[in-house]
C-alpha cells in the first residue's frame, strides 16, 4: 500500500482525494484544499491552533495523519458561518474583544463548539478544563472566557436568539 | 515534515505480528500517533511501514465482565474511558485521571494501548491502573499471555513486550466492597511531575487492605509495598501517623530521579504529600470520617 484513497466531507461538502500516509490533516487541508483558516503553531499537540472537529470531535491537524479523515466528516472554522452570518461562537469572539492577532482564534472556536456541543451549558470551571489545551499569546484568556460563557447562553436550548449548535 | 512511509492496516492481530516479524525494526505500531508521530516528526526515530492497530476488529472496545472486571481494548482511546458509563459509575478514579490526561485533543486519538506501550515515565495511567491489580493481554501469531500490569514497564520508554507482540487489552478488576481508589498528581509542564494512587478496603474502623502505586518520580511506575504494608490492619483512628509513615517509605522507595519536572528531593515530598491527600479523598468518598 502506498497512497490512500480518502472520501471525506469537509464542512459540508464531499471530497475525494488520494493521499500519502505520511501527509497531515494540516497539509492536507491548508496545501491540497486551500483551506487556510487551520494554523500551525506549536505542531506537538500543545497550542491548539490546528483544532478541526473530526466526527465533531476535536483533534490537532498539525499531527493527526489525513488518511485517519476517509469515510468521515471534518468542520473547520470556514464551515462555521452561513454567508455573512457568523455562527454564535463567532459572534461572541467579537463581541468580547476575545482576540487580538487571531492565530489562535480560529482553533479556540472549533474547540468551544465541541465544548458546547457536549455540555451546552458548561461552569467556568468546566470551561477551563476544556480549553486547557488551547493557549492564547496575546488576549489573555478572561475574554475568551466571557465570551464562551456568552455564546453558551446564546446557544443554549430554549435561548432567545441564536441557532441550535 | 514527516519522511515518507509505508502504511499497513492488518486485519488481525497475528497479521500484525507477522508484520512485525517480517520487517523486524523497520516496522513499528501505530495507534493514535500522538507519540509516536511526535518522535517521528523530530527526527527522533524513523520506520518504513507503520502498522495500525486500530484496523484490527475489536481491539477498540469496552466491556465489563459478569464478574465486574472491566475489559478495555487497547485501542480505546482516552476520552472513550473518560466518558464511559460503565467506567464512570463503577472505575470513577480511572474515569476522573482519563479526564486529566494531556488535553482534549490528544485524548480523543491517543490510546490507552498506546499510552501504557511507549512507557514514558512521565505518564499517568500506569500507576493508577496498579492499584486496581490490573492485567494486561500481551498477543502475537499463536500466543497470548497474561501479565500484571507492573511486569510491562522495564524502564523509561522500555517494556516487555517483544518485537512481535501486541498488547491487545487491559483488564481491570473490580475492588472489594467497601473500598475506594483515588488518584492525585502534580505537574507544571504538560505532564505530570508526580502521581500517586491509593486503593484502600475498610472494615471495622480498618484498613482492611491499602494499596499504592507512584508514577512519574522514577524510571517506572511502580507498586509501593513497603508503604502498603504499613496500612494494612491499622485502625483508621491511627492513620494520621500510620499515613506519615507510608510517605516516607514510599518517597524513599519511588526511585526518584531529578529531571525537568523537578529534582529528586522535590518529587519524594511530594510523594508523601499526595499519598496522605489521596487517601483522605478515598476515605471520604467511602463515608469514612479520619481524625486529623
Ligand atoms: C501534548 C501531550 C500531552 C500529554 N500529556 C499526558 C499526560 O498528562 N498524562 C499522560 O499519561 N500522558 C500524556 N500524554 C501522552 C498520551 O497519553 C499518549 O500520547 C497517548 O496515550 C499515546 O497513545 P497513541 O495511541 O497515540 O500511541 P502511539 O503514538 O500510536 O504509540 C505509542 C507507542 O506505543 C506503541 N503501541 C501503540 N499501540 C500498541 C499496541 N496495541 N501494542 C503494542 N504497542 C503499541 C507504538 O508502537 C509506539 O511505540 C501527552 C501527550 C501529548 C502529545
Ligand atoms: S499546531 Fe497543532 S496543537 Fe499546536
Ligand atoms: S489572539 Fe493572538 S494568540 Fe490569541
Amino acid at each position: 500500500m502506498s497512497d490512500v484513497a480518502v472520501a471525506v466531507t469537509v464542512n459540508g461538502e464531499r471530497h475525494e482525494l488520494t493521499v500519502p500516509p505520511w501527509e497531515t490533516l494540516l497539509e492536507c487541508l491548508r496545501d491540497r484544499l486551500g483551506l487556510l483558516g487551520t494554523k500551525k503553531s506549536c505542531d506537538v499537540q500543545v497550542c491548539g491552533a490546528c483544532t478541526v472537529l473530526l466526527d465533531e470531535e476535536p483533534v490537532s491537524a498539525c499531527t493527526l495523519l489525513a488518511f485517519e479523515a476517509r469515510g468521515r466528516r471534518l468542520r473547520t472554522i470556514e464551515g462555521l458561518a452561513e454567508g455573512d452570518d457568523l455562527h454564535p461562537v463567532q459572534e461572541a469572539f467579537v463581541e468580547h474583544g476575545a482576540l487580538q492577532c487571531g492565530f489562535c482564534t480560529p482553533g479556540m472556536i472549533m474547540a468551544t463548539v465541541a465544548l458546547l456541543q457536549e455540555n451546552p451549558t458548561p461552569t467556568p470551571d468546566e470551561v477551563k478544563h476544556y480549553m486547557r489545551g488551547n493557549i492564547c499569546r496575546c488576549t489573555g484568556y478572561k475574554s475568551i472566557l466571557e465570551a464562551i460563557l456568552a455564546a453558551s447562553r446564546r446557544l443554549a436550548p430554549g435561548a432567545e436568539t441564536g441557532r441550535g449548535a | 515534515m514527516l519522511r515518507p512511509f509505508e502504511l499497513a492496516e492488518p486485519a488481525s492481530v497475528g497479521e500484525a505480528s507477522a508484520l512485525l516479524a517480517r520487517h523486524g525494526e523497520a516496522a513499528r505500531l501505530y495507534a493514535g500517533g500522538t507519540e509516536l508521530l511526535l518522535a517521528m516528526k523530530e527526527g527522533l526515530v524513523h520506520y518504513d511501514y507503520l502498522v495500525n492497530v486500530k484496523t484490527i476488529p475489536g481491539l477498540g472496545g469496552l466491556r465489563r465482565d459478569g464478574d465486574g472486571t472491566l475489559r478495555i481494548g487497547a485501542a480505546a482511546t482516552h476520552r472513550a474511558v473518560e466518558r464511559d458509563p460503565v467506567v464512570r459509575e463503577h472505575f470513577t478514579a480511572l474515569a476522573r485521571m482519563e479526564a486529566d490526561v494531556a488535553n482534549v485533543r490528544v485524548r480523543t486519538v491517543g490510546t490507552l494501548g498506546g499510552n501504557l506501550c511507549f512507557a514514558e515515565p512521565h505518564a499517568d495511567p500506569g500507576a493508577l491502573l496498579q492499584v486496581f491489580d490490573a492485567t494486561v493481554r500481551l498477543e502475537r501469531a499463536g500466543r497470548a499471555r497474561t501479565l500484571p500490569l507492573e511486569a510491562l514497564f522495564v524502564g523509561p520508554f522500555e517494556t516487555c513486550l517483544e518485537g512481535d507482540e501486541l498488547l491487545t487489552e487491559i483488564a481491570v478488576p473490580p475492588l472489594p466492597p467497601r473500598s475506594a481508589a483515588a488518584y492525585l498528581k502534580f505537574g507544571f509542564l504538560e505532564r505530570p511531575s508526580v502521581g500517586v494512587a491509593v486503593a484502600v478496603t475498610v472494615a471495622d474502623g480498618h484498613f482492611a487492605d491499602a494499596r499504592v502505586a507512584v508514577g512519574s518520580v522514577g524510571p517506572v511506575p511502580r507498586r509501593m509495598r513497603e508503604a502498603e504494608a504499613v496500612l494494612r490492619e491499622k485502625a483508621i483512628a491511627e492513620s494520621p501517623a500510620a499515613l506519615e509513615e507510608a510517605g516516607r517509605l514510599a518517597a524513599r522507595a519511588a526511585d526518584a530521579v531529578t529531571d525537568l519536572h523537578g529534582s529528586a528531593e522535590y518529587k519524594e515530598h511530594l510523594v508523601a504529600v499526595l499519598l496522605r491527600r489521596a487517601f483522605r479523598q478515598a476515605l471520604a468518598s467511602l463515608g469514612v470520617r479520619e481524625p486529623s
